[in-house]
């Protein structure tokens, strides 16, 4: 009876609540964005090595961050979908992709910018970009798979067991990228590493990891949405908020 | 092994399946020794890219071999992973295996020993010539073929994992390579590393330990991985 | 505020243009990951009810047919 009951009620009640969180947490994160974007462009006194350039930073490394914790958000939500078989972690997982992905993306763009000044050179093979570059093919190879399954129950399945698989490799990746660099490029290039950041340019930075990890959900639960929406296409509540 | 021997009394237990396995699986590569030759071929060909891309010059070739031997034995083994299931799986009897009471993970590490055996082992056995061709430093040769043995038994394992997720699809080939690239970077890095050590003189037995515990983790995991991954294609 | 004028924030002491276009590509990349949900639910919502319209139509449940155009 109750399975019954939750069955029936999951998806339009994530459906719902999805977006009663949305319509106050969308305008807080853009917000937070705003001021965060603004204090850290702005307000913030330059770095006296990097000068203004450094500014960079305060969208480099909440996209870098989160981008990595999405991987794991993913996986977590592959890994509850395989276990528990629940439909709602599928979606949860489906959604993470693009959104990781994205920001990946975002991480790798900025700090080729971020080089350019810094470094003389766009990219470097640095141990960090290597690996932010590695973390990118991971997240298309999860939507690369999802998309050539025409069953989409098998290929969230898929995904789930590739990202979890991904999951056990992320940290062996990690240490031998940074193992590979520390053995070909004696610590030359090395910037803020260890040493320590000064509060009045720590606190634009919290601010901006604080809000890129809101966008992270604001995005999930859009994205799942949608999805919630596609899935459950002909069932009476969707056939009720497409009409009504 | 009491369960299946209770339900089928005519069942062997899962050594001796697992032995008929490999055996047939072996018997099968054996009877195509195209399919064996291919990737052998495959590594020569690439192998005498380098050269005619870089230049024939000895010391810039003594250079990069590390690098290049094993990055053509990780596309050659990359060339073969989609293979490793697709027969069975369109004939059928992959999903015969899946219903047997067998356990799927013995079973799967038969499946990728006898593609190893096959492909990984027979590469790494011919690398010295290869490396001959590159003008590698003859005293790395012994770590070559170590790192090659030991890396490509996680590649092989690795590899089945896109395989397995792969098999139901029509056109695996190239995803394939996209999946489990990633995952072969570790290996590229630390097996390449142990020949250059060697190749300088220093010690790589390090990074021929480490080539080992990933082989390890591969070993423990990447069946249950590719069981699963078996299983979703073939409901799907 | 650091910078004195407008012109000083724009110019960075040379870094401007690097710091602005990596703003400036995060926020296209952050606009399009925020619109295209909504593009997609949209686009959906659409198709959805067009759906059950023609099956409506089908199933002779003409009340029904009236309120699908709302969206």
């Amino acid at each position: 009876m109750w399975s019954f009951f939750h069955k029936l009620g999951s998806p339009p009640w994530l459906y719902g609540i999805a977006g009663s969180i949305l319509r106050w947490l969308l305008p807080l994160t853009l917000l937070a964005l705003i001021a965060g974007a603004s204090w850290g462009l702005l307000f913030t006194p330059p770095d006296f090595r990097q000068g203004n350039s450094y500014r960079i930073i305060y969208i480099h490394v909440p996209a870098a961050v989160v981008a990595l914790a999405g991987y794991y958000v993913m996986a977590l939500a592959g890994a509850v979908s395989l276990i528990w078989k629940m439909k709602m972690a599928d979606v949860a997982m489906k959604a993470c992709a693009p959104v990781g992905a994205a920001l990946t993306f975002i991480a790798l763009v900025t700090g080729a910018i971020w080089g350019k000044p810094t470094w003389g050179t766009w990219w470097v093979w640095d141990a960090r970009i290597t690996s932010m570059l590695i973390l990118l093919f991971l997240y298309l190879g999860v939507i690369a798979l999802y998309e050539a399954y025409d069953n989409k129950a098998a290929a969230a399945k898929a995904c789930a067991v590739l990202s979890l698989v991904g999951t056990v490799n992320i940290p062996i990746i990690y240490k031998s990228v940074d193992w590979w660099y520390s053995l070909h490029q004696p610590a030359s290039i090395k910037f803020t590493g260890g040493s320590t950041i000064d509060p009045s340019m720590l606190y634009p930075l919290m601010l901006m990891i604080a809000s890129f990890y809101a966008l992270f959900t604001c995005c999930l639960l859009l994205n799942m949405r949608v999805e919630i929406l596609r899935r459950e296409a002909r069932t009476n509540w969707v056939r009720k908020l497409v009409g009504a | 092994m009491s369960a299946p021997v209770a339900i089928f009394p005519e069942a062997p237990g899962t050594l001796a399946f697992c032995a008929r396995l490999l055996r047939r699986q072996l018997v099968l590569a054996l009877r195509r020794p195209v399919d064996i030759g291919n990737p052998l071929l495959f590594f020569a060909m690439v192998v005498a890219l380098f050269p005619l891309g870089l230049g024939p010059a000895p010391g810039t070739l003594a250079t990069f071999a590390p690098g290049i031997l094993w990055i053509v034995a990780l596309l050659a083994n990359l060339l073969t992973a989609d293979n490793l299931f697709r027969g069975d799986f369109d004939d059928g009897s992959l999903e015969q295996l899946l219903l047997s009471p067998q356990p799927l993970y013995t079973s799967v590490l038969a499946y990728v020993l006898s593609q190893w055996l096959v492909t990984g082992a027979l590469l790494a056995l011919l690398s010295p010539l290869f490396a001959l061709m590159l003008n590698l430093a003859p005293g790395a040769i012994p770590t070559l073929v170590c790192s090659l043995l030991l890396g490509s038994g996680v590649l092989s394992l690795v590899g089945g994992i896109g395989a397995a997720l792969t098999v139901g699809l029509r056109r695996g080939g190239m995803l394939v390579a996209l999946l489990i690239l990633p995952f072969y970077m570790p290996v590229l890095i630390f097996g390449s590393a142990a020949v250059q050590a060697a190749v300088i003189g220093a010690p790589a037995g390090a990074h021929l330990a480490i080539l080992g515990a990933m082989l390890c983790l591969a070993l423990a995991l990447a069946p249950l991985a590719i069981g699963a991954a078996l299983r979703i294609s073939v409901d799907a | 505020m650091y910078f004195d004028s407008v012109h000083a924030a724009l110019a960075m002491e040379g870094h401007g243009p690097f710091v602005w276009a990596a703003y400036v590509i995060t926020l296209a990349v952050l606009a399009a990951m925020l619109t295209a949900p909504a593009r997609r639910a949209r686009r959906l919502r659409r198709e959805l009810a067009g759906n059950f319209k023609r099956n409506a139509g089908r199933g002779g449940g003409a009340n029904e047919v009236g309120n699908a155009s709302g969206t």
